[in-house]
């Protein structure tokens, strides 16, 4: 593992990037990116073929710490930007890393459509239950009566299921797993990227800082812990009633299904209309005729 | 560049001719969203992309259009979006991104009677500042206006060479009677049309530092997937790409990407001028008004006014000098726009001569007819 880790620092880290980063001493966004790096580096992903886009948030800066085709895009949108690069160039291994406010709030349209779509992308969302950069405000993940710089009070709200947001919609591959579990999380990153079609990826996360805090959860080592002690696998999970998952935090694959890319569905259409439209082009050029004068 | 849409003589309405001159330039991706009067784009594209092996994909608005075009570009393809004034304001934010980072790419908004829903099939020219400030900071933009079917070929050729060439995106305002107006047109053969892409690094990777500054202050373009490893924000950066904090870095950058517009200015300050030599009054137009202001023009000769039109197709950066060269020579400059006043503003505040300038606004959703800018010739 150690050596594996030195790996990873040493290939995939930009030392030429003013480090320190900005993350808190504890931040779960740390753990995520190391499984991260480990996944891309098991599967042998070739870093020139590799895209990292981000939205904006703590967990949006983590593009800017790796050395692969970065991009960190604006809030919410970061999967449109991730289409057009994929649609562009086919080749190139898109991952998207999105926080929870960004992905399913300002974001929230273009996370169902790109599930929708079924483009071969793969989005890590990193659920801290708030908007860690702005301060702790509620977010669409933050837990009915919990407290906020918004939600003084109590949450009046209630919080999205983010993972069964994404099979809702349609998404080829879903998994959740926790910061606490951290070689479970690489494994299921290395699955959502080996899979062909939208794969999505939530990563329950702490932020300790604003969430914790304002929560009484304790600090980084006690909110991962408790990670630990909430988290039911998904196969113990469908032994369960709903009154006994309330609070639980059910890890693994939660949808993994079939269905075209419409990226591949594209090229073939293209190809097929480019066939014709060479074949009409060519008849017409015999005939002296060019495009338009119909 | 080959142009696919090579012919002799055509008839085409100005959508289909700014599709034309897309390809032919190279545009090879689109996303957009459906709007009246724009939609014809994106039909004719989602139709002759697929052919030149090119992408078209409708997404779920505008916002996400601009995205994905930014992002397309970014991977090394000309892209483009079209859109019209509803769609046009959900694109400003990812626009913004487009001008920090650089990324060329062409945005078509055919302009329709606003604010908000406004008027959805009448023509309208409402667009015209938004097009300059419509993205929050100070950003530099090229903003291009087409007056005829011919223009919207040939315009959108130079919107995508100078989006290409100084890193910018591009916006061509066409508006609705442009649009819909069916002309026949004499589109240029392959040899004609020039076609300018981007500078792309021939550094090794690991000296490639994607916005470092040079003669022509548009740093060389790196596309992902091709070795160049780089990072991309919409935070202000250093030279690497990296966010900065410091005042000095913050400083050079911005403007440095404002300068490089303004080294450029005698290639993308485009206006066009008829009967300009000896006129004493003159109509400065854009857009379809311009077909109006010349018509106007022609029959005010005729009735011996020395009239002249200067036509503006670039607006911005406005053509400041072209437009004061002209206000010092003439005594009278007829400004007719379907809007409040938009680019009479701009005449206004370059104006140092002593020549009057007359404004004719028309916001009632109806074009601006020659009779009535030749009123205005004949009075004044
Ligand atoms: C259009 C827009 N609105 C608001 C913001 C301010 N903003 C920056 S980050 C953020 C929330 C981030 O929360 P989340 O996505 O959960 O990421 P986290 O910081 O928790 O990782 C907001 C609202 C912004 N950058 N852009
Ligand atoms: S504010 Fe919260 S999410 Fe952001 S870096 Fe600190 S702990 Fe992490
Ligand atoms: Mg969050």
């Amino acid at each position: 593992m150690l050596e594996r880790a030195e790996i990873v620092r040493k290939e995939y880290l930009r030392h030429d990037k003013k480090f320190p980063h900005v993350w808190c001493p504890g931040c779960g966004n740390g753990i995520v990116m190391g499984a991260l790096l480990r996944a891309v580096n098991g599967l042998g992903l070739d870093k020139d073929e590799v895209v990292l886009a981000s939205g904006i948030g703590c967990s949006g800066r983590m593009p800017t710490y790796i050395d692969f085709n970065t991009i960190h895009t604006t809030h919410g949108r970061a999967l449109t930007f991730s289409t057009g690069i994929k649609l562009a160039n086919p080749d190139l291994t898109v991952l998207t890393v999105m926080g929870d406010g960004d992905a399913t709030a300002i974001g929230g349209n273009h996370f169902i459509h790109a599930a929708r779509r079924n483009i071969n992308l793969t989005a890590i969302i990193v659920n801290n239950a708030t908007y860690g950069m702005t301060g702790g405000q509620y977010s669409p993940a933050t837990p009915y009566g919990s407290k906020s710089t918004t939600s003084v009070y109590g949450h009046v709200e209630h919080a999205f299921n983010i993972a069964e947001l994404a099979v809702a919609a349609g998404a080829s591959f879903v998994a959740r797993s926790t910061v606490y579990h951290a070689t479970h999380l690489e494994q299921m990153i290395t699955k959502a990227i080996q899979k062909r079609g939208f794969s999505v990826m939530e990563v329950i996360s702490n932020c300790h800082v604003q969430h914790g805090r304002r929560n009484k959860l304790g600090g980084a080592v006690q909110m991962i812990n408790g990670f630990k002690d909430q988290s039911v696998t998904v196969k113990k999970a469908e032994g369960m009633s709903p009154e006994e998952l309330e609070g639980k935090i059910t890890i693994g694959v939660l949808a993994d299904v079939d269905k075209p890319i419409s990226t591949e569905e594209y090229l073939r259409i293209a190809g097929e209309a480019k066939e014709k439209a060479d074949k009409v082009t060519k008849a017409k050029e015999k005939n002296g005729i060019k495009r338009y004068e119909e | 560049m080959e142009n696919p849409e090579k012919q002799k003589k055509v008839l085409l309405q100005g959508n289909e001719a700014i599709v034309a001159g897309a390809l032919a330039a190279g545009c090879r991706f689109f996303a957009g969203y459906p709007i009246t009067p724009a939609s014809e784009i994106s039909e004719l594209l989602s139709v002759r992309l697929p052919e030149l092996g090119g992408t078209f994909i409708q997404m779920e608005d505008e916002i996400a259009s601009m995205g994905a075009v930014v992002g397309a570009s970014l991977a090394g393809t000309k892209s483009m979006t079209a859109t019209s004034g509803p769609g046009f304001s959900l694109i400003q934010e990812n626009l913004g991104y487009a001008c920090i980072t650089e990324t060329p790419c062409v945005i078509v908004d055919v302009m329709r009677g606003g604010p908000s829903t406004g008027l959805a099939t009448n023509p309208s020219q409402g667009d015209v500042q938004m097009a300059r400030w419509g993205t929050h900071g100070d950003h530099p933009i090229i903003v291009l206006a087409v007056s005829s079917v011919a223009d919207c070929f040939s315009i959108t050729v130079k919107a995508f060479n100078l989006s290409e060439k100084y890193r910018t995106p591009v916006i061509l305002l066409s508006d609705e009677v442009v649009a819909h107006t069916r002309e026949s047109v004499v589109l240029p053969e392959d040899e004609q049309i020039r076609v300018f892409d981007r500078v792309r690094p021939d550094v090794p990777p690991e000296w490639y530092k994607p916005y470092a500054d040079n003669n022509r202050g548009v740093p060389d373009m790196a596309s992902f997937g091709d070795g160049y490893r780089h990072h991309v924000t919409g935070l202000v950066h250093d030279e690497k790409g990296y966010p900065t904090q410091d005042p000095q870095e913050i400083d050079q950058f911005l403007r440095r990407i404002h300068s490089k517009i303004s080294k450029g200015f005698n290639e993308i300050q485009v206006v066009k001028t008829f009967l300009m030599e000896d006129a004493e009054i003159f109509v400065i137009a854009y857009g379809s008004v311009a077909r109006s202001a010349l018509r106007a023009v022609r029959d005010a000769r005729k009735a011996g006014i020395k009239a002249g039109l200067l036509q503006l197709v670039t607006l911005f950066p406005f053509p400041r000098k072209s437009v004061d060269t002209y206000l010092r020579q003439c005594r009278v400059a007829v400004v007719p726009e379907m809007n409040l006043g938009q680019m009479g503003r701009e005449v206004s505040r370059v104006n140092q001569s002593d020549c009057r300038i007359v404004k004719h606004n028309k916001i009632d959703g109806q074009l601006i007819t020659p009779d009535e800018i030749l009123k205005h010739l004949t009075t004044v």
